[in-house]
């Protein structure tokens, strides 16, 4: 798999696999009409893209150092983009991110634009320069930029504690996925996801990563744009949801305050599970607005800071690839951030509107009660409903649910075919292994390149090298899925916390080790250090019940630790001597595209 | 490297600095900027939809997209025009 002629024919052969997924998919809705039930159609589904991804993890295993870390350096800007998408959106973005706006209403447009607009700091201020950089991992790049194994050694740290927070939202959401689709416990759901993103990584390292990450792009984005497509068609909404959904979050205004949403409040307390009681598209003023804002800097920074994606675009072939990779990578994300709102809004409208088929909320509570997804998923536990007052109607504030299965669910509540919960229930799968994927490489990357190469043993040969990396990715996979088992946080606050300690310790140090020539190893050392743990703290101060300052929450401790980060590292850096002329004409380097890398090609 | 002189260098890079700046107004614009009106936005109706609610769930996004394409192409032709740019660029 890395002759020139495969690079070549990569359009024919992601053409024919997207027409055999499609064949997939129709062969499975003929199945369905012959009677075939919808849990074994889910099944079918969820091992039939599992197996694929893991073929063609075994076709792309590699025994070479530049593969293994970078993919060969080859991969096309549109094929990257489309491997960066996947690698980004996970189960947060698929899984999480609707059912957030579902329940949160407008707050939670943030996230939206926050994980949208964090690429056009990628491209401005990182991408190009990284990969003239011509590293391998982020910490590389920290390392070299202000040299020595303090800088290396910090950089290193909070790309572990970042990553490692993400990983384990991850494998929960492909915990999630496989205890509803395979009816098994969660706890043993968690593994069975951790076997399948393993054997993506494994043998081929990067280079196995992007191609089975584009692959992947292909099944979550047809999986999350088909059944909102439906539905908009189905409920005569028009042709294009997005368009379409004007007139849906008006509609819904009007049934909000029929069913009185935002003045009822939840009638019972259930861990993990939500009722509907904010209004979808009130916005809000001063400390609203405030909190919005907040949360969109946090999860931009965060976005520009993550290694996972910042070394996406180390493996295109060139300076111009990168940029164009960005600009790729942003539009695959765009169409189904685009879609999320339009998907939260006529799920919303699905149960709320009592005109609709599907409508639960007012109608009589043994009726609903009897609704085969209501049973489904309550027997899973994701879901509760309780009438509390005895009236026999369901009411607004007697509906719980879990906002991480809001996109799970959308087929069965809409009453689309098992053939589309299978679908999204293996787009849902491939976001969150994508990502998990990226994450584990991401981090036994810079453990098997920074910390045992280049710290400890920096005469290890190629061999030793790679066998090191993939033992740590088994260990670290172990370590994700237990911490996940452990399920401590919902999948969007993990994923949440991850770009905050990314942000904290990573931003200032990766954006003026291009944009500052002055900015030094002590600055960069003290940027890391003061924003990371002036970030983490505050995070054990509001996580263990202490009161949000200026309303900034454990969501946004990123607007802690990157002032703390800027500051140390300015001042310490000003307060110390220039760096010398050598790493001056590096930065030099790194700011013209034309020429040989800063770091050399296998070093 | 040796034909690139320190005043093309630092021209190349005064031009890349103001096209850098000038994208991150735009962007701060549509990232913070329009967000902090929502409120009062949302009495326009756009398409149907609350305007504020409109910008924070597509029209920000389209306007990133776009940056992010113009800003690719923009920062080509600078690097073009100082002899900067890669000999053998791939797409």
């Amino acid at each position: 798999m890395k002759s020139s002629s495969f690079i070549d024919n990569l359009p024919k052969v992601y053409a024919i696999y997207t027409g055999g997924f499609i064949a997939f998919i129709l062969l499975m809705a003929l199945m369905e009409q012959a009677g075939m039930s919808g849990d074994t159609i889910g099944v079918l589904f969820v091992a039939f893209t599992v197996v694929i991804y893991a073929a063609i993890g075994w076709l792309s295993r590699t025994m070479q150092v530049e593969a293994y870390y970078v993919a060969g350096r080859q991969v096309p800007a549109v094929f990257n983009g489309m491997a960066t998408a996947a690698d980004w959106m996970s189960g947060a973005s698929f899984v999480a991110m609707a059912g957030g706006i579902y329940f949160g209403g407008y707050g939670y447009l943030a996230f939206v634009v926050g994980w949208t607009g964090g690429y056009v700091l990628v491209a401005s201020l990182m991408a190009p320069y990284l990969r003239k950089f011509g590293c391998y991992t982020v910490p590389d790049y920290i390392g070299t930029r202000y040299g020595g194994n303090t800088a290396r050694l910090m950089a290193v740290i909070v790309l572990v504690v970042a990553s490692f927070t993400y990983v384990t939202a991850q494998i929960d959401a492909t915990g999630t996925i496989a205890s509803r689709v395979l009816q098994i416990p969660y706890t043993v759901g968690v593994w069975f996801g951790l076997l399948g993103i393993l054997l993506c990584s494994m043998l081929g390292g990067m280079r196995a990563v992007t191609w089975t990450q584009v692959a992947q792009y292909i099944v979550l984005i047809i999986a999350y744009l088909l059944p909102v497509f439906w539905m908009s068609n189905k409920q005569g909404f028009g042709l294009i949801p997005e368009f379409a959904a004007g007139h849906a979050v008006q509609r819904l205004m009007e049934l909000e305050t029929l069913h009185q949403v935002g003045t009822l409040l939840p009638t019972e307390k259930f861990a993990g599970l939500s009722a509907l009681v904010t209004p979808h598209a009130t916005a809000g003023t001063g400390m609203a607005a405030w909190k919005f804002t907040t949360l969109v800097a946090c999860m931009m920074a965060g976005t520009a800071s993550l290694p996972h994606i910042l070394m996406r675009y180390f493996t295109t072939p060139s300076v111009k690839a990168a940029r164009d990779s960005v600009a790729w990578s942003l539009l695959f994300i765009f169409m189904l951030y685009f879609t999320a709102p339009a998907l939260a809004t006529f799920v919303k409208l699905q149960v709320l509107d009592p005109e609709l088929a599907s409508g639960i909320i007012g109608k009589a509570f043994s009726d609903v009660q009897s609704l085969d997804w209501i049973q489904k998923w309550s027997n899973v536990g994701f879901l509760k409903i309780v009438d509390s007052n005895g009236d026999g109607i369901l009411q607004i504030n007697e509906f719980f649910m879990r906002g991480d299965i809001v996109v799970l669910a959308t087929p069965e509540i809409a009453g689309l075919p098992a053939v589309i919960s299978g679908l999204v229930a293996a787009g849902g799968m491939a976001a969150a292994m994508s990502t998990a994927d990226g994450l584990l490489l991401a981090i036994a990357n810079a453990l098997s390149h920074d910390l045992y190469y280049k710290m400890i043993d920096p005469k290890a040969d190629t061999k030793r090298r790679l066998i090191v990396a993939r033992v740590l990715l088994l260990m670290l996979g172990a370590a994700g899925a237990f911490v996940a088992s452990l399920h401590l946080t919902n999948i969007l606050g993990a994923v949440a916390w991850a770009f905050d300690f990314a942000c904290s310790g990573l931003f200032f140090p990766l954006v003026l080790g291009v944009w500052w020539k002055r900015a030094n190893r002590e600055g960069a050392i003290a940027g890391m250090f003061f924003g990371f743990v002036a970030g983490s703290a505050y995070l054990y101060y509001v996580y263990n019940g202490g009161a949000p300052w200026l309303g900034i929450d454990a969501l946004r401790f990123g607007m802690i630790g990157m002032p703390v980060s800027l500051v140390a590292m300015v001042v310490v850096t000003l307060l110390t001597k220039a760096p010398d002329k050598e790493i001056q004409d590096m930065v030099d380097n790194m700011r013209v595209p034309k020429g040989n890398t800063v770091l050399s090609a296998t070093h | 490297m040796a034909e690139l002189t320190p005043e093309v260098r630092a021209k190349h890079w005064a031009k890349t600095k103001n096209l850098t700046i000038a994208t991150l107004v735009v962007w701060f614009i549509f990232s913070f900027g329009i967000h902090w009106f929502a409120n009062s936005l949302n009495s326009i109706s756009f398409f149907g939809f609350p305007f504020g609610w409109y910008m924070a769930a597509q029209g920000s996004l389209i306007v990133f997209v776009i940056q992010i394409f113009y800003l690719a192409h923009a920062q080509q032709k600078i690097d073009e025009e100082f002899g900067v740019a890669e000999d053998d660029a791939q797409g």
